[in-house]
């Protein structure tokens, strides 16, 4: 048999370099497999064998049952179906519409060059100051907004045009992951009223979109960083040939980033899959998602550990399925490929 | 930005167009002159706007509302009363209770006179400080503004690290849940960075088992912040835990590290660095994977060593997603709440509470508007932070900034 430490290339580290790297990688492997494995196993334990003690092996030193397993997919059924295929559809859909748009303005936000005139954004903000007050003093909605547009657009071409100081891309970039910073607990309530209003709560919908906006300036600030690390000459020649920019997009850029593209959809949807705080506050029933049900098993009755086991298990599940998938294109082929094919 | 490509997207011949920065950049462009249609311009000018407008207007619509509706809040008191709740406008009396009142001692912490190893920190400090800001001065390269701004910065400097000292290097003092908070993220960030680029570096060699460590150390991340908290709940328990057969052989079986402020924290921080370094591995790792590898090979070929071309190839290709990941692992970072409330409910006494945990406390107890104070000074403190680390760090590696 070949050794499996063997040099395969002059770029190769040497074998005993190589066996010390896997030793590290199968130590931190264990450091995170242990607390996952003490989910498994206690997802099959019966409450009395998990408060005497630590057991550790099934059948060895507690008999396994499947209780608790049966108690969520069964007895609770559908109470854990639903929050279930929530989290599935909130998660999907909301990544993959973050990585769409986030990649498009981080492509642009690189290739592209933006002067945002301050001058015309503190307009922007005083006008829509001024319907909100309008609107808070009782004036008709539809006059407030109208007069408020109306002021806009006379002191845009007159006074506006005065100011040049502009925001270039590295401010607008900022000010996108900026809107990160204000904790959810802050964020929950006045999202609370938004959604209130336009009749969204207790809809998947509301999370969808809230997630969007929560999960795009982590896109945009990865993705940035991918673009500008690849080679522009591609893209440069592919331009002097005539192709239009969006056919550069989709058949230069998009192959060549495919992995900087998979680990920020990883990142994302975890994110989203994951969410608690403004899940908590936004849904009721018909819309909730699984970290509530997680947390609900810490019940008057102190933390279910059997069915919480049990949970973030199925919790997890699809997401580690997902990274099965999509690991292979986190590697060097693909880009190598593309650059010299 | 290279004027290059900055010219491929905004100025076919209709604004003024910048330097031309290589022989191939003008070939491109008398090319595109040449064959430069109306349509093509067409598509590339809606394309400047299109590819940005959804992801700045969608923020723009769900972030300003809870921005503004957040000061309203913090500014004010909710008082219950028949049939309803009333906002009543307290002014700045939450800020002020939180800075300078009775919740001082929760927020910034118990602030005592700094021992003499305290003072010695703050005289250092002080001392620095001033020899750069006259170094500047005397340069003669910082104008006016740039010289008020770095004496600003300076005192910032200096009056946090006095706060700092106060509560930590002094006679009595305790921090509070802002000390706290700042010890979480700058331990966190320096764990979780160490550790995610060093298994990132091992799992980019040709290692057996490679695509299953890659994917086993993705899991921690996968777990929603919650189930977390409660696995480290289950590990961490002295008697029953898994653990539990090392705190006997270690003697320490009726060792509660529940009630040591330190060993709290100390517990606070592994479990967030378990739960986080998989971000900083996953997103390096995919730096690490689209590097060329032909410049490497050259440079080995040329007698690199390792660490060499470690340092002058790899490191510079990677820094600028490195201060993307600090960046937002800095401001994740602060709003840890999950890993505190679930282990130690903020405790022994306030040691582990975080300002979110702070401001979740307050929001569970119905005060929203010391809730929505103490979020609009995190919101203040890392908004600080971040303007300084991205206009000293992420501007001297990266020319996005």
């Amino acid at each position: 048999m070949r050794n499996p430490f063997a040099r395969r290339s002059a770029m190769d580290l040497s074998p005993p370099a190589k066996f010390g790297a896997f030793v590290l990688l199968l130590a931190w492997a264990f450091v995170v497999l242990f607390p996952i494995y003490w989910l498994v196993v206690t997802s099959f334990k019966t409450p009395n064998s998990v408060d005497k003690g630590p057991f550790y092996i099934p059948f060895v030193d507690f008999q396994p049952t499947l209780d608790a397993w049966r108690y969520i997919l069964v007895e609770l059924g559908n109470d854990t179906l639903r929050p279930y295929i929530n989290t599935v559809i909130v998660g999907l859909t909301s990544s993959v519409i973050a990585l769409v748009l986030g990649s498009l303005a981080a492509y642009a936000l690189v290739r592209f060059t933006y002067r945002a005139r301050v001058g015309i954004i503190g307009l922007g903000i005083g006008s829509m100051a001024f319907a909100f007050i309008a609107a808070a003093l009782g004036a008709p909605l539809l006059v407030a907004l109208a007069s408020a547009v109306a002021i806009f657009a006379i002191l845009a071409q007159t006074i506006g045009r005065r100011f040049t100081r502009a925001m270039g891309n590295s401010d607008i970039a900022f000010w996108l992951i900026s809107q990160r910073i204000l904790p959810p607990i802050a964020v929950a309530i006045p999202l609370y009223v938004l959604y209130q209003q336009v009749g969204l709560l207790d809809n998947i919908a509301a999370l969808i979109i809230t997630y969007v906006a929560a999960n795009l300036p982590i896109v945009v600030w990865l993705m940035r960083d991918y673009f500008a690390a690849l080679p522009r000459e591609l893209e440069e020649s592919a331009a002097v040939d005539g192709a239009s920019i969006y056919r550069i997009v989709r058949s230069i850029v998009l192959p060549i980033s495919v992995p900087g593209l998979v680990a920020t959809f990883l990142i994302v949807l975890i994110f989203a899959w994951n969410e608690f705080l403004i899940a908590l506050v936004l849904t009721s029933a018909d819309a909730q998602t699984m970290p509530l049900q997680v947390a609900a098993q810490n019940a008057t009755r102190g933390p279910q550990w059997w069915a919480m086991s049990v949970l973030i298990l199925i919790m997890i599940a699809p997401v580690v399925f997902m990274a099965i998938l999509l690991e292979r294109y986190i590697t060097k082929g693909i880009l190598v490929g593309a650059l010299k094919g | 930005m290279s004027p290059v490509l900055a010219s491929n997207g905004s100025s076919l011949g209709l604004e003024p167009e910048e330097p031309i920065a290589s022989r191939s950049a003008l070939r491109a462009r008398a090319t595109r002159r040449a064959t430069g249609t109306l349509d093509a311009w067409r598509s590339d000018g809606a394309a400047r706007w299109l590819f940005i407008w959804p992801a700045v207007l969608l923020i723009l619509v769900l972030s300003i509302f809870p921005l503004v509706a957040s000061v309203a809040l913090s500014l004010s008191r909710l008082a219950f009363h028949q049939g309803g709740v009333d906002l009543k406008f307290i002014g700045f009396a939450n800020y002020q209770q939180l800075l300078f009142g009775l919740e001082r001692s929760h927020f910034l912490g118990v602030l005592k006179s700094p021992s003499p190893l305290g003072w010695a920190i703050v005289i250092a400090t002080i001392a620095i400080t001033s020899l750069a800001w006259m170094r500047a001065a005397r340069s003669g390269r910082v104008g006016p503004f740039g010289l008020a701004l770095r004496l600003a910065g300076g005192v910032l400097l200096v009056g946090s690290v006095w706060l700092l000292v106060q509560a930590l290097v002094s006679e009595g003092g305790r921090p509070g849940a802002l000390i706290v908070t700042l010890i979480f993220v700058f331990a966190g960030i320096v764990l979780q960075y160490a550790l995610g680029l060093g298994l990132a570096m091992l799992a980019v060699q040709q290692v057996p088992l490679r695509r299953f460590f890659r994917i086993v150390f993705l899991i921690p991340l996968t777990i929603t912040p919650v189930g977390v908290g409660y696995m480290f709940l289950m590990m961490t328990d002295t008697s029953k835990g898994p653990l539990e057969p090392l705190w006997v052989a270690l003697g320490l079986r009726n060792f509660t590290w529940v009630t040591d402020p330190w060993l709290a924290r100390v517990a606070v921080i592994i479990g967030d660095t378990w739960q986080w370094t998989p971000f900083v591995f996953i997103v390096l790792l995919a730096a690490l994977e689209s590097l060329d590898q032909e410049v490497r090979e050259a440079a080995l070929v040329d007698g690199a060593g390792r660490w060499q071309s470690f340092r002058h190839i790899t490191m510079p290709a990677i820094l600028p997603v490195t201060t993307t990941i600090v960046l937002i692992r800095l401001i994740e970072g602060f709003k840890i709440i999950d890993m505190p409330n679930i282990l130690l409910g903020g405790g022994p006494g306030t040691a582990t509470q975080s300002m979110t945990l702070q401001a979740y406390l307050d929001w569970n107890a119905l005060n929203l508007g010391r809730s929505a104070a103490i979020a609009y000074l995190l919101l203040i403190l890392v908004s600080v932070v971040a303007t300084v680390y991205v206009s000293f760090v992420r501007r001297r590696v990266t020319d996005l900034a």
